[in-house]
């Protein structure tokens, strides 16, 4: 094989091994795919609106100063929220903020925390997986 | 033009040394207390409020705190036991009472040993230092919370609490 051959080669199997596995954002996906399947055999692919939904209803059933993910979030997921301590918080849309929900811990430490504070429980593998394709997708 | 070098490198050197002396009266002033350098102590401390300086609190108040984070004035704030284990090092390490005692000293003035006081703003020096601040300075909808020190310091995130 010439050189370039040998280039053209290893891209091809560069670019398949990448969409085979997927980002890390596709396996948390996934992931959370798979439980709501689990929980719900009817269950049929996640749904933004649904998560946008989620995002914006003022539950009232978690603690009373942080009835909504809106809250700290703010209304529009394009600009940047803020905490009840006032320090301001990156825009929560992926188009906006390119770097986040690379890392599935960190998203699944502040699902934990933000259900729990917003809702007063954890949120479903459906919620989550909504929740995120919702700001995944403006 | 024709400005001889000599007194462009002697005006150049002129401000040089002024900007290191400016800088290290700064450093060592009062108001300074060393910023957080640790990366996960500034991403799991410092994403709800600023990262507070190690210095600002003696090292029983970080061992307590650290250990108490499930319920963390309200918050859940928890860690996993490794992440915990460092943070918890590097805010005892530096702390007001240990390696940033140079710093942190003038804060513990009316802290008994021993004491573990779990907010900065109610140590007695910091209400003395504060006491000037008015109740709608506090309630401006930009400060929102004693805790929010950066609304009215500045330079807070580098370590400076000058009063401006
Ligand atoms: C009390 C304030 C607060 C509320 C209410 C809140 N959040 Fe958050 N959220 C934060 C903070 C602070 C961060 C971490 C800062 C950052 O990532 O910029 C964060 C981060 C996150 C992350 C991780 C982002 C990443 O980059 O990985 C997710 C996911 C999240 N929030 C979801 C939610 C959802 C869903 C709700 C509503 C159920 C909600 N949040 C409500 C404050 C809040
Ligand atoms: C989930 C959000 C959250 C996280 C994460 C968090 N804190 Fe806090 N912290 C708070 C809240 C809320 C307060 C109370 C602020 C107020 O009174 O306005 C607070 C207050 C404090 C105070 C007292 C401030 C004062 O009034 O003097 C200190 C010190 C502190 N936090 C340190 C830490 C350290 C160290 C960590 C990392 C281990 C941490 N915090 C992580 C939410 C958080
Ligand atoms: C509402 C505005 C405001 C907030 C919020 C605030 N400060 Fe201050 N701070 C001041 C003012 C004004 C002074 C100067 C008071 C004077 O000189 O009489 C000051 C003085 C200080 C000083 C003394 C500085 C010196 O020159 O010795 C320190 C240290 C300090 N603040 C730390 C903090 C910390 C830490 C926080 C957050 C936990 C904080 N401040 C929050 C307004 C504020």
């Amino acid at each position: 094989m010439t050189p370039t051959r040998y280039a053209i080669g290893f891209l091809c199997a560069f670019g398949l091994a990448s969409t085979a596995i997927g980002g890390p954002r596709e396996t948390l996906i996934d992931r959370y795919a798979a439980a709501a399947k689990a929980a719900d055999p009817g269950f049929s692919g996640f749904s933004a609106a649904r998560g946008e939904t989620l995002h914006r209803t003022q539950h009232n059933t978690g603690k009373a100063d942080t009835p909504a993910c809106t809250s700290c979030h703010g209304n529009d997921a394009l600009s940047a929220g803020r905490t009840r301590t006032r320090k301001p918080i990156e825009p929560m849309a992926l188009s906006v903020s390119p770097e986040r929900y690379k890392d599935a811990a960190k998203v699944e430490k502040w699902f934990k925390r933000n259900c729990d504070e917003v809702l007063g429980r954890e949120c479903t593998s459906l919620e989550k997986g909504d929740w995120l394709a919702y700001m995944m997708n403006q | 033009m024709n400005i001889p070098i000599r007194s462009v490198v002697a005006g150049l050197l002129v401000i040089g040394l002024t900007a290191a002396v400016l800088t290290k009266a700064r450093a060592g002033g009062d108001d300074y207390f060393p910023p957080v350098k640790d990366k996960p102590t500034v991403d799991e401390c410092g994403s709800c409020h600023m990262a507070f300086p190690p210095a600002m609190l003696p090292a029983a108040s970080w061992q307590r705190m650290m250990v108490e984070l499930d319920d963390h004035f309200g918050d859940n704030a928890s860690l996993d036991p490794q992440t915990a284990a460092h943070v918890t090092r590097y805010l005892v390490d530096n702390a007001a009472d240990a390696g940033g005692r140079r710093y942190g000293r003038k804060l513990m003035k009316g802290v008994p040993a021993g004491a573990s006081p779990q907010r900065i703003t109610e140590l007695p020096k910091w209400v003395r230092e504060h006491d000037e601040v008015s109740r709608s300075e506090w309630q401006h909808k930009d400060v929102g919370s004693k805790a929010n020190c950066p609304a009215c310091h500045v330079d807070a995130n580098d370590g400076y609490f000058e009063d401006d």
